[in-house]
């Protein structure tokens, strides 16, 4: 029999807030490097806005594919605020601008909002989608609001120093930006736990259960996406500080797709999982953008694999290793994972040889054939990288077959000895 | 008289190009409940596809072989991938095909650079058909309309008439019973998947040269097919049939029509000034609302009418 259990403080809820606080602050201190800065900055808004979508897509079973419209919209009544507010219409501090951004998000959310919660599911992820291209498509009607092409831009750099914060060195904005993203991950966590978060939960489980029971499905995704609204445009605003320029790809459908591969690789199962993911998508953005021009190529791979093999995403990746190592039977998948890990790493590099030779071949065969990768220099005209890249890749691929069965027979094992202890 | 017939026509043939696409979408929403996020990356693969077998073996040959090989590429996606993920429910599969879309166009980024490429009218299409007062109108759009009707005619008859139709048919409403008498039901899954893609692929093999083939060719057509759908109802091959027409005409029309609420306003003898309230709106021309009108027209059409023009369920 189950006992009650009261405990007024939650320690290892505290450890897990003030650890990533602590982390957030630091971060920027230790890690000094010129772009990184920017990066922690753009993870920082990220984590906002992955997290505002995930009350659709994880709290309320709502998958959208134009969310980029309230953080869009958000972010263009911000850059017009601030405007306004430098040239004196009205008085408002820099540091709350991102408020005005939410509101605009929230106030978007009521409008359409209305329309598409009246159906969950496939539907709403269609109407989603055709909000998304209507309100794409009206940014460029609208060149007055949207500013056309170039966008609007702006100077978050105004008014008084207060205690030495005037936003001009980024180092100000990042915490600034740490600043909004604690508050919003607390209040989007604490909104899991109301009774309103919790119907969100009942109605993306059993909607026709929840509706027996008295409650108004279409109500409940209403206020969970106008809440959801709100937290987009407030990481709209803290873009538009963050960048000082606001152009129509804000409400683009390529931001509103990077959102949800960002929510979903994370894992939209957990409320952590949004947090991890935009980590790595911004990380991989960066990190792999930089190295090549394909980057997109590999997010989709990884995204598509995620949906195929870990649908719960990374965080379920790592939560369902919790009870293992519980039992002291980690070291079960060492050999098996370490064989995925080699025969995988082979996989991989046959095929990012091939991707990799591939654009080089289709971009500039005729000019430049001669290409370096992995430190080989060869000519991508020639047969012999080719056969090597696809030897490789076929290789690889078979014998990490190989591999994976052991890690699926290692982990039936596990499962079978965790069964036989929970029934002694 | 003679700008609305050119127009009529230009509509019909669009209509029916999309109705190319929205059918496939539409009988494998049908039966599997996916919705396909990569219907138009099919469309896109198809062009592509006709453009590089157009050059090895011509024209002729790639209008057959091209949507075949879609067909099959469709049908490995089915096989390999959405009966992976069918365990995990209909959000999976759309999220499945979401990704593959992101795939597919970086493929073709990959294999065929980042510019549009030559694929051309055939010269034996070239030329006019007949001449309608002044204008001569392209023996190309004819064509389309011929392969596109023939395509519907085909559908229809296989749909109704042969025996793997009676079954898809009875797999739309009681898989399992279905399942019961002995039929492969994933195996009609898959030829149902491979041949909406390869329709899909066709309406790419002649949509690509009357248009033009580039990489944001998926991207600029998928949310219009969707639009076609939900507005069709979802399920409705008449429906999409009705809605393709619609749009088709919605999107032909409204790009020559230079006519703003100003002029309106202007005829009543009410002038509108850059001061007037709402200038920016009351000064915008048909054809710049052009793009948001058949997503204007969806959101109507869910606020009125949900199930759509002649769909028979919500959602």
């Amino acid at each position: 029999m189950a006992k009650l259990k009261y405990r007024p403080i939650n320690l290892g809820r505290w450890l897990v807030w003030g650890g990533t606080a602590l982390v957030m602050i630091i971060l920027p201190l230790i890690l000094t490097a010129g772009f990184t800065l920017t990066l922690l900055s753009q993870i920082g808004v990220g984590i906002i806005f992955a997290l505002s979508y995930n009350m659709l897509l994880g709290q309320g079973g709502m998958l959208s594919f134009g969310h980029a419209v309230y953080s869009g919209l958000g972010a263009y009544f911000t850059v017009h605020a601030l405007n306004l507010i430098s040239q004196g219409a009205f008085h408002f501090p820099v540091t709350l601008a991102p408020i005005i951004g939410g509101l605009a998000g929230a106030t978007f959310g009521v409008i359409f909002g209305y329309v598409t919660t009246k159906k969950a599911g496939t539907t709403f992820a269609m109407i989603s989608l055709g909000i998304g291209e209507m309100v794409f498509a009206c940014s460029l009607m609208f060149a007055g609001f949207f500013g056309g092409e170039a966008g609007v831009s702006t100077n978050r750099v105004m008014g008084q120093s207060f205690l030495g914060i005037t936003y001009g060195p980024s180092i100000q904005v990042y915490y600034l930006i740490v600043g909004w993203a604690l508050v919003c991950m607390a209040a989007m966590y604490a909104w899991t736990q109301t009774p309103l978060g919790r119907m969100a939960n009942a109605v993306r489980d059993n909607p026709e259960r929840a509706e027996f029971v008295g409650y108004d499905t279409h109500m409940v995704r209403f206020l969970t996406l106008v809440l959801s609204g709100f937290f987009a445009g407030i990481a709209g605003g803290l873009s538009c500080i963050n960048y000082e320029i606001v152009t129509a790809e804000n409400v683009g459908a390529a931001a509103s797709g990077g959102v949800l591969i960002a929510t979903f690789i994370g894992g939209a199962g957990f409320f952590f999982g949004p947090i991890i993911g935009t980590i790595v998508f911004f990380t991989m953005v960066t990190a792999v953008g930089a190295m090549t021009k394909a980057w997109l190529f590999y997010l989709g791979l990884l995204f598509l694999i995620m949906v195929l093999y870990a649908p719960g995403g990374f965080a379920s990746l790592i939560l369902m290793h919790v009870p293992v190592i519980k039992a002291r039977l980690m070291r079960r998948l060492l050999l098996p994972y370490a064989a995925a890990l080699v025969t995988g790493a082979v996989l991989m590099a046959g095929l990012v040889s091939v991707v990799e030779m591939t654009y080089h071949f289709s971009l500039e065969a005729g000019t430049a054939p001669g290409m370096k990768l992995f430190g080989f220099a060869f000519n991508v005209t020639s047969a012999t990288p080719w056969t090597v890249a696809v030897g490789l890749l076929i290789g690889g691929f078979v014998i990490s077959r190989f591999a994976w069965a052991a890690v699926g027979r290692a982990w039936a094992d596990i499962v079978h000895i965790l069964q036989d202890r929970a029934v002694v | 008289m003679e700008f609305f017939l050119i127009s009529m026509l230009n509509s019909v043939s669009y209509g029916l190009l999309l109705f190319m696409l929205s059918s496939g979408l539409t009988i494998i929403f049908s039966m599997m409940g996916v919705l396909n996020f990569a219907h138009a990356s099919f469309y896109m693969i198809g062009a592509y596809f006709a453009y590089q077998l157009s050059g090895w073996l011509g024209f002729w040959p790639a209008l057959v072989c091209a949507p075949l090989l879609v067909g099959i590429v469709g049908m490995a996606v089915e096989r390999y991938g959405l009966r992976t993920v069918h365990k995990y429910g209909h959000v999976a599969e759309l999220l499945f095909t979401f990704g593959l879309a992101y795939l597919i166009e970086e493929a073709v980024h990959l294999i065929w650079g980042r510019s549009s490429v030559p694929y051309v009218i055939p010269p034996s299409l070239e030329g006019a058909a007949f001449t309608l007062f002044s204008t001569d109108y392209p023996l190309y759009r004819v064509f389309m309309m011929v392969v596109s009707v023939s395509m519907l005619i085909g559908i229809y008859l296989t749909l109704t008439r042969s025996r793997i139709g009676l079954v898809i048919q009875a797999a739309l409403t009681h898989p399992q019973t279905v399942e019961t008498l002995g039929h492969n039901v994933p195996r009609v899954f898959m030829l149902v998947f491979g041949g909406g893609s390869a329709l899909a692929g066709l309406a790419g093999v002649i949509g690509g040269n009357a248009f033009i083939t580039e990489p944001g060719m998926a991207a600029a057509v998928g949310p219009i097919v969707f639009v076609v759908v939900v507005v069709g109802g979802m399920g409705s091959l008449a429906g999409a049939f009705l809605a393709s027409l619609l749009i088709g005409t919605l999107q032909t029309f409204s790009v020559a029509l230079d006519y703003s609420f100003a002029d309106l306003l202007a005829k009543l003898g009410i002038s509108i000034g850059p001061d007037t309230p709402l200038a920016a709106l009351w000064d915008l021309t048909i054809a710049q609302t052009g793009p948001v009108l058949p997503y204007l027209l969806m959101v109507l059409m869910l606020i009125f009418r949900p199930k759509g023009i002649l769909g028979t369920r919500e959602g």
